[in-house]
């Protein structure tokens, strides 16, 4: 799947609902569903606070995709103002703004298998996040 | 998002119902914040009984209000976050400061 939408907060919501519908078709928990629409959230707002610096006439891009052996990829992307220091800006509770919680990155970290942030200053950011998710039976069995 | 305050003596509670993200924590930051700024309140209850999503920017918005809420020698108390939220509520480490109860009946008991 692939949905473009202006830098709006409420496509934060719409953003999460669509990744966490298309989702769905995995059949994993409520919970994994719970975390993937998490951490979609934290990645379009950053897009929206960071990148753009709450500017809403801007582009934002996500992108899913399901693997045959059910390892989810989700790619969100802007075209803002870029990390100069993508290790800093991962840190947990580190926030270029003193009103948040600089807990986004972590969340992502947490809840995915790998998070890969590419960033050119001044041209945009992608966040690949990426997670495998494991057969109800197999989980049962391990 | 639905915002209701109602103050209870010196106590502010906040209930909210829906999702809270960067969508609505812009609006209930000003809004917390008009009414400790103009009104006598020194503690704040956050009802979340009827959130069903919680990211950082709500997050954001509770930390800010417990570090006004605190520098004022007040109270803070998180009431009815569902499982999910609850989660998202210890990752941080939320719960480690402000604490969680069932109801609000359960804060009166104390």
């Amino acid at each position: 799947m692939r949905i473009e939408f202006p830098s709006l907060p409420e496509n934060v919501s719409f953003a999460r609902a669509s990744v966490g519908a298309f989702v769905a078709q995995l059949d994993c928990t409520l919970e994994e569903i719970e975390e993937v629409k998490l951490v979609v959230s934290e990645a379009v707002s950053n897009c929206i606070i960071h990148a753009y610096d709450n500017r809403s006439n801007e582009k934002i891009m996500v992108m899913a995709s399901i693997g045959l052996e059910r390892e989810l990829e989700i790619l969100v992307e802007d075209t803002g103002k870029g990390i100069a220091d993508i290790s800093q800006a991962m840190e947990p509770t580190y926030s270029s703004d003193e009103t948040r919680m600089g807990m986004g990155f972590t969340f992502m970290k947490s809840f995915m298998d790998n998070v890969e942030v590419r960033s050119i200053v001044g041209e945009g950011t992608s966040v690949t996040l990426r997670r495998t998710f494991l057969y109800h039976d197999k989980e049962a069995l391990a | 998002m639905k915002i209701e305050c109602k103050q209870v003596r010196s106590t502010l509670v906040v209930k909210l119902s829906g999702e809270f993200d960067m969508m609505i924590a812009d609006k209930l930051r000003r809004e917390i914040d008009s009414r400790l700024e103009s009104k006598q309140i020194t503690n704040l209850i956050i009802n979340l009984e009827k959130v069903t999503f919680i990211d950082s920017s709500g997050l954001g918005v509770i930390i800010g209000r417990y570090k006004k809420i605190s520098s004022q020698k007040g109270h803070m108390y998180i009431v009815g976050a569902s499982a999910s939220v609850e989660k998202i509520l210890t990752f941080s480490g939320i719960n480690k400061l402000i604490p969680i109860y069932k109801n609000e009946q359960d804060i009166i008991n104390i």
